[in-house]
């Protein structure tokens, strides 16, 4: 723990150098600028692009060649993906994947 | 472009931010879900640094991101540069600037709140964004202003909650970020049932296996993106055809 004040300052750093990240491409196309046509493009597949990278993000840390050989996130990660094609309930899905995620870290994989 | 107009126009807007409110809600029950799980588990982690729920409250509100604040929890110790923690911020949230680039059109039709929307523009909420068009008779500018403030209410009150019961009971909550994985499966599924073309996905997931392999998992996000960039543009020709179908041109005026 820091004190008070230099933990201010840390949270301040934090902040803005991700606000820096977020308002980059703002600062680059300001109001009133034209937007080049291929970014408008890139614009619109890269949403769904990013969500795939995203999933495979959260799993980056994942031990696969080690034990556990990533079977914990495997099963959770199957389970969410079954539930969520059954059930389509987003509460059921992400709440049991997790908890489920958990048992197998904590007292099945330990 | 914001006309404030007489008290009349006044009224107009309030009722028009409860009417968005109301409408955005159901849509933000995914991230609702996911946010209480992973905003309790950045509390938790804070709260094993020293930190009171109140610290965790003022990183959520200013702050606001879900790995950058798992990552910046390691920074509060003492004699930790400044330097290497504004580094490490910007490197884990370079992602952040790719999907500025895929907003820079729609938020610039908006007044000055859309720095609001710039602010809160985390994985979740661009996710959300992205993939919900406007409902009939909202305004598009309160509705993504209503998501926003509406998932940033969730990230504050789950890192709270966590932070607090740190505070009180001994919490195991080893495993808990997996919300965020089950966040993102979920999505993914939601939008693979949703779109005809689902190549932007695989892009997007074999990309991004491809350079976990090659970069590993601490470099693999900014060569992930500019892979995906690089091949988006060059199939352009085969996937503009399915990409102008997830249209969301709903901006009349009301």
């Amino acid at each position: 723990m820091l004190d008070p004040v230099q933990s201010l300052v840390m949270i301040a750093v934090v902040a803005v150098a991700t606000f820096a990240t977020r308002a980059a491409s703002f600062l680059l196309f300001p109001k009133g600028k034209e937007v080049p046509d291929s970014v408008k493009y890139v614009g619109m597949v890269l949403p769904p692009a990013v969500i795939g990278m995203l999933v495979v993000y959260c799993l980056r840390s994942t031990s696969v060649l080690t034990y556990p050989y990533g079977i914990p996130e495997l099963i959770a990660s199957l389970t969410v993906v079954a539930l969520h094609v059954w059930k389509r309930n987003i509460f059921l899905s992400i709440g049991v994947g997790t908890v489920l995620y958990m048992a197998l870290v904590q007292f099945v994989f330990v | 472009m914001t006309v404030f107009g007489p008290i009349v126009a006044g009224a107009d807007e309030t009722s028009g931010y409860k009417e968005a409110f109301r409408k955005a809600f159901p849509y933000t029950v995914p991230v609702l879900t996911g946010y209480l799980f992973i905003g309790l588990a950045f509390g938790v982690m804070f709260a094993d640094q020293g930190y009171s729920f109140l610290w965790a409250i003022l990183v959520s509100t200013v702050v606001y991101a879900g790995s950058g604040q798992y990552l910046a929890v390691n920074f509060f110790v003492p004699g930790f540069s400044l330097l290497q923690a504004a580094f490490l911020t910007l490197m884990v949230n370079v992602r952040h600037v790719f999907y500025g680039l895929s907003l820079v059109d729609r938020f610039n039709k908006f007044g000055k709140k859309r720095w609001y929307l710039i602010f809160g523009m985390t994985d979740e909420t661009y996710s959300l964004i992205c993939t919900t068009n406007v409902p009939e008779g909202v305004d598009e500018e309160k509705f993504l202003l209503a998501i926003t403030a509406l998932d940033q209410l969730y990230w504050i009150a789950g890192s709270a909650i966590g932070a607090l019961a740190a505070s009180i009971v001994d919490f195991n909550s080893q495993g808990i970020e997996f919300a965020m994985t089950a966040l993102f499966i979920v999505l993914f599924i939601e939008l693979w049932y949703r779109r005809g073309n689902r190549t932007p996905e695989l892009i997007g997931v074999v990309a991004a296996l491809v350079c976990l392999l090659v970069f590993g998992a601490d470099n693999f996000v900014l060569p992930t993106m500019l892979t995906i960039v690089a091949i988006v543009l060059i199939a352009r020709k085969r996937l503009d055809a399915s990409a102008g179908r997830s249209g969301k041109e709903a901006d009349e005026d009301a």
